[in-house]
């Protein structure tokens, strides 16, 4: 409303000099932002060696690119292979953790939020002491875990430590939360089961928290490094992230690859990230607004 | 069969819902925090274990590679509060008042660093940061008539891409945290305190702070988390877990370097608890300084 009424007295001179000045604010603030990812691209056209030699910097001319790297990346050829099968690894885990971690999170979730008895604050308060303690602390006793488990270079052991998340509990409880009780009633008279009202009637209606969390757990599983750096040992169950880690050497051999590759590996999150702009910012916010 | 109906009754049902949760808790919550609290009390060999009661406490008194540790931990989360916390609240305020126009686009400009894994961001910033006058922070440095700089062969300029590459990745993120926030605030009370006659920095100061609290204690408290225990970017900054003089060592990275690298559990362990401990008292004092505790009593 207050938008409509500065509309019709029109904006004054003031108003309008400040409504540039703060827009012009927020384009700066986006070149600077885009400014490493821009300046990676350009060198991605270059070859790897002159990243070694001189370091990473805007280099506008035009005449010096080609999509060698590129050609190189896609040759089919040792590196390349290796190349697609990090890629093809990283979304075999990416799809594994998400379905996983949804499911798991989803039954959990409805678990704390569609009934009422004794225990039920309790474990939810669980749900939130876990956030208390720091992973990183817990990847020592959880590495020697997995190899007494005999999961080490398992998907299973990479995915398994994290797959009842609580952030995306609490996101779940949250919006589960809200919906009308009274379905688990009309579903409980039309002679469906506890299980039945979960997934057949319940579920469908919770579909907009699975697209945030989805969104959300890709990301998360797409890019994660440290745990799955541990877990995986073998080379050839190395994900995206890790695999070009292993490029980045003091030698830079391989930085065709390593910049070309970084590039080419943003694409699939980006993709995503326009398509479902507002699925990232909802998962994302979801605990900030009721902390 | 009596079981089975048990299983379908409407009391058994929720116990069995939340069965993955307390699995998930036992297995990979309780069973390694119990088990690394064990193993810092442990000197642990190949195949035996030694139970050799504070010596590893006692020994990371004494280890000054540890208050190395420690010291860049606390630098850096500082850092991260004061450039992390203000800046994005101001930009969000800003973002939410009418004057901005193309909103959506900014937002999503912003937002990009959060899509990247800390491998590519950490390797374009290592590049970025690289010590040859061609590297881009040379370029501005000696643009601007500051010469150049080794920029990780420093402690004080390594903190300073650290916080750089911190700043880009999450300036946007906490802005938009405090979007949420701002959403929250209904707009009446704007109107009531400009009837009164309040300017913009009283608006400000005495609507939008106090009723943004909470976002602000929620952004404040994964900070703290994340600043104490962070470990990957500086892996990235360094190529590996190294950097000269320890000037990228973390908690976790110093950790990372005696548990996994050197194999030595006992010592790592008890690492990782004086991080939790400090991440506790922290938080439980910063949560009760902000009240959080006396309003959930109410």
């Amino acid at each position: 409303m207050a938008d409509s009424i500065g509309k019709k007295m029109g904006m004054s001179a003031k108003n309008r000099l400040l409504s540039v000045i703060a827009t012009a604010w927020f384009a700066i603030l986006a070149i600077i932002i885009i400014f490493p990812v821009f300046a990676g691209l350009l060198a991605s056209f270059r070859p790897g060696t002159e990243l070694i030699r001189k370091g990473l910097s805007i280099d506008l001319d035009v005449s010096t690119m080609t999509l060698n790297n590129y050609i190189y990346l896609f040759s089919g050829n040792a590196d390349s292979q290796k190349y697609f099968m990090w890629f093809r690894n990283s979304l075999f885990l990416t799809a594994v953790s998400v379905v996983g971690t949804l499911i798991v999170c989803y039954i959990v979730a409805y678990g704390l939020s569609m009934y009422e008895y004794p225990l039920k604050n309790f474990l939810f308060f669980l749900v939130i002491a876990t956030m208390m303690v720091p992973f990183e602390i817990l990847i020592l006793p959880l590495y020697k875990e997995m190899i007494t488990l005999k999961l080490i270079d398992t998907t299973a052991g990479v995915v398994l430590p994290g797959v009842c998340g609580a952030s995306t509990v609490f996101f779940f409880r949250q919006y589960m939360i809200g919906l009308p009780k009274e379905l688990l009633d009309a579903g409980r008279i039309d002679g469906a089961t506890e299980y039945g009202i979960c997934f057949k009637i319940m579920l469908p209606i919770t579909k907009p928290a699975f697209a945030a969390m989805s969104i959300l757990c890709a990301m998360g599983a797409w890019n994660n490094v440290l745990w799955p750096m541990l877990v995986y040992r073998n080379a050839s169950k190395f994900t995206l992230p890790i695999g070009l880690n292993t490029l980045l050497t003091p030698y830079g051999n391989n930085y065709d690859v390593l910049i070309a590759g970084s590039m080419f590996g943003i694409l699939p999150v980006f993709i995503v990230f326009l398509c479902f702009q507002r699925y990232f910012i909802e998962g994302m916010t979801a605990g900030a607004v009721k902390g | 069969m009596k079981i089975k109906k048990f299983f379908y009754s409407q009391k058994a049902a929720p116990y069995v819902f939340v069965i993955p949760f307390i699995l998930s808790f036992l297995f990979f919550w309780v069973y390694p925090l119990c088990s690394t609290i064990v193993m810092s009390f442990q000197d642990i060999g190949p195949a035996t274990s030694e139970w050799i009661g504070f010596k590893n406490y006692s020994k990371l008194l004494r280890d000054p590679t540890f208050r190395t540790a420690i010291a860049n931990s606390f630098e850096y989360m500082l850092g991260t509060l004061i450039l992390l916390i203000p800046f994005p609240m101001l930009f969000a305020v800003l973002m939410d008042s009418r004057l901005v126009k193309a909103k959506g686009f900014w937002k999503a400009c912003l937002y990009l660093p959060a899509l990247t894994s800390v491998v590519i961001s950490g390797t374009l910033f290592r590049l970025m940061f690289s010590e040859y006058p061609t590297g881009q922070m040379n370029v501005i440095t000696s643009a601007l008539g500051l010469g150049t700089f080794k920029w990780l062969k420093m402690k004080s300029t390594g903190l300073g891409a650290l916080l750089v590459t911190a700043c880009w990745r999450w300036t946007g993120v906490n802005m938009l945290y405090f979007l949420s926030g701002l959403k929250g605030i209904d707009t009446a009370l704007y109107e009531s305190a400009e009837i009164d006659g309040a300017n913009s920095w009283q608006k400000f100061r005495y609507v939008t702070i106090p009723l943004i609290k909470p976002t602000t204690i929620y952004v404040l408290t994964i900070s703290v988390y994340a600043g104490l225990a962070m470990f990957m970017e500086s892996f990235m900054l360094w190529a590996g877990p190294a950097s000269p003089n320890n000037i990228g060592l973390t908690i976790v990275g110093y950790l990372y370097n005696r548990g996994i690298q050197k194999n030595d559990l006992g010592y790592g362990s008890a690492i990782g608890l004086v991080l939790l401990v400090i991440a506790l008292i922290i938080n439980i004092v910063q949560l009760v300084a902000n009240g959080t505790f006396k309003k959930e009593e109410r």
